[in-house]
């Protein structure tokens, strides 16, 4: 578990394919030298379940262990079941107040990105007006450039508009750094929806508006699924604006700043509990929901990362 | 946007329907004023318009637009371009004062010797994490996909279990960056965290050490925890490429006597050769913006020293602790250029005829 580590696991993935290709094996004999590639590959793709999941797994089980018992021995059963660490994170670290101010202002952004960037793709995708290339080149060309860049002005545009350290401030920004990728993907969604529904709305009489609430946005519902998904786990994960634009009170701070200053803060007052129980109820219902919904997350999010 | 709608609201006019011949004086204003009354208040007179049709959907647009425009105009584009023009002032960012310096700033960055440890750093990551991560990708979508026993003389079958390997591959992925700075901090740190405790109980006790406060270790942590957190993403991503190979493509290769690295170079590869590429771009990126785990994880953010300071923690620190806002941009925009660069030299050198299936 070095920081080494994949170079080798990736030099020895090479290996178990050779004396089969070497050999020249038939394809159709049944348990050939197969068996044991299997052993080394099934070797590697156990070895990386033990990489992905044992840091959780040992998060997990020391948030149920004694401050007093983790200093000095890293792994161990807890000696008694006991929810200390939970109260004390909940309440005297802050975790809840960090947790119900990040569920605040994804409440907000969340729908906000999604309304605004699908009636954004909607007319881009579906309407012939001026301007229409460039607005959608104005969309797709945010997802290039790193936020970083902005961040400094956008400090001071929101301290214009005194938005600083607002929940308000932040569910806008969520909403801005949301919408290049959103509205490009719903665009290209809207455009493989068939006009003819449609049509035969507008024939009926529907408004242009109406078309588009009853019409068409239940029809792009799974394009709304995949990035919702996509902008939920963004959203929530956030780190860097929150940084940016509410960092100076700490009663306002979102979830991933709170762990962050805990795990400073840790380490003067070693209260590993509090730190390991506030990472569990910070990622747990993460890890719960993707389990129950992992078909979906998975490909939301790669349909979201390569399209 | 009002000027579109004026130049549409003529051509339909041209030619001027048949019962309509004389229109009434004023219906010209009426029509505009339709373009920002809601429907429910134009006059039916407006509304039984030929030309009226035309003005609600340009009322449609425009109304559909204007919020979303509005919002991302303000907070996305005009910082963007501010970012420019600051870059070329003497800014602190505590006050509203900043005289022009010109290119100052992009001088004064030829001798800072910060900037140059962090753009090394960052560009190692750049061109280190895709390759360590995108190869353990492959390796291990290509072990779920062709990896398992052959079973019914079907000559490729995946590891049984797959499902299982990409739902726990795909944990970090899922889990925020901040969640797995402070996980991995804590993982690294020497008295409490496992990986010594792991060394020692198999006898390589002598290669426990303070990972974090080493100089010469630390930025290799931080490339391991990048690595850490995108390998089930690609697993995930490979395999869907891979799956949607037909499968008679490698039993013929296979029928061939090709052995699997072969079938994998020679068959695999070249056949998801657009995604592994468009991976590759996504993971540069993802590594040049390496910003909340170095913040995070490190020492001080960014050291000890300078050992891991990558350009976008300097950046911050440089707008944010002391007061450079200026200087801070420049680094953003010469950031801005190797994102670019990196990006066409990727679009150029990586690109293949892409084949068919």
């Amino acid at each position: 578990m070095s920081a080494t580590k994949p170079a080798p696991v990736e030099e020895a993935a090479t290996a178990p394919g050779r004396p089969v290709g070497g050999a020249g094996e038939g394809p159709r004999r049944k348990h050939g030298k197969g068996g044991t590639l299997n052993v080394f590959s099934g070797a590697f793709l156990v070895l990386w379940v033990v990489m992905a999941a044992g840091p959780l797994v040992w998060v997990m089980v020391n948030s149920l262990r004694e401050s007093g018992e983790i200093t000095g021995n890293p792994f161990g059963w807890p000696s008694a079941l006991s929810l200390e660490n939970f109260a004390n994170a909940w309440s005297e670290a802050n975790i809840g107040t960090y947790t119900l101010n990040s569920l605040i202002v994804l409440a907000g952004s969340l729908p906000g990105t999604m309304l605004l960037g699908s009636m954004a793709a909607y007319v881009i995708a579906r309407y012939t007006f001026p301007g229409n290339r460039v607005v959608y080149l104005l969309f797709a060309g945010g997802m290039m450039f790193p936020i970083i860049l902005a961040v400094v002005p956008l400090f001071f545009v929101m301290d214009n508009f005194s938005l600083l350290d607002t929940r308000h401030g932040l569910i806008i920004a969520y909403i801005a750094y949301s919408l290049p990728f959103t509205t490009f993907f719903m665009t290209s969604f809207f455009r493989t929806l068939p006009g003819s529904v449609a049509e035969a709305a507008t024939i009926d009489g529907a408004s242009h508006s109406r078309i588009f609430f009853q019409v068409m946005l239940p029809m792009a519902k799974p394009g709304l699924i995949s990035i919702g998904i996509f902008n939920f786990l963004g959203q929530w994960n956030q780190y860097f604006l929150p940084l940016a634009l509410n960092s100076t009170d700490e009663d306002k701070a979102l979830l991933t700043q709170g762990l962050a200053e805990l795990s400073v803060n840790q380490g003067y007052q070693g209260d590993w509990g509090a730190l390991f129980a506030g990472l569990t109820i910070a990622m747990l219902p993460i890890l719960v929901v993707y389990m129950v919904f992992q078909r979906q997350v998975q490909e939301g999010l790669t349909a979201g990362a390569v399209k | 946007m009002a000027n579109d709608v004026r130049a549409a609201d003529r051509d339909t006019a041209v030619p001027t329907p048949r019962g309509r011949a004389e229109t009434p004086p004023g219906r010209g204003l009426l029509l505009a004023a339709a373009l920002v009354l809601p429907p429910r208040l134009t006059p039916a007179g407006v509304k039984n318009d030929r030309r009226y049709r035309s003005i609600d959907k340009y009322r449609f647009v425009c109304w559909f637009l204007s919020v979303p425009l509005l919002v991302y105009g303000i907070f996305v584009i005009s910082p963007f371009l501010q970012a420019f023009y600051y870059s070329l002032t003497d800014w602190s960012g505590y006050s509203s004062r900043f005289g022009f310096v010109g290119l100052d700033n992009y001088s004064r960055m030829l001798d800072d010797s910060d900037f140059w440890a962090s753009i090394r750093h960052s560009v190692l990551l750049l061109v280190v994490a895709p390759v360590v991560t995108l190869g353990l990708g492959l390796f291990f979508a290509f072990m779920l996909q062709a990896g398992g026993r052959r079973r019914r003389g079907e000559a490729f079958s995946g590891v049984r279990g797959a499902k299982f390997y990409k739902i726990v591959y795909f944990f970090p992925q899922v889990l925020s960056v901040a969640i797995v700075g402070v996980v991995w901090g804590a993982m690294f740190d020497p008295i409490t965290g496992p990986i010594n405790e792991v060394l020692r109980s198999v006898g390589l006790g002598s290669l426990a050490r303070n990972w974090l406060a080493n100089p010469d270790i630390a930025l290799l942590c931080v490339l391991f925890v990048l690595c850490w957190m995108f390998v089930g993403f690609y697993v995930v991503l490979f395999s869907a490429a891979m799956g949607s190979v037909p499968g008679e493509i490698h039993e013929a290769a296979l029928l061939d006597g090709a052995g699997r690295s072969t079938t994998f170079f020679r068959v695999t590869l070249p056949l998801v050769w657009d995604t592994v590429h468009t991976g590759w771009i996504y993971m540069g990126i993802q590594a040049l913006d390496a910003f909340a785990i170095v913040h995070i994880m490190t020492i001080n953010q960014g050291g000890p020293g300078n050992s891991t300071l990558v350009t976008p923690v300097y950046l911050y620190k440089k707008a944010f602790d002391v007061g450079q806002a200026g200087y801070a941009t420049a680094v953003g925009v010469v950031l801005l250029v190797v994102t670019m660069v990196f990006a066409a030299v990727m679009m150029l050198f990586g690109r293949r005829e892409r084949i068919e299936y």
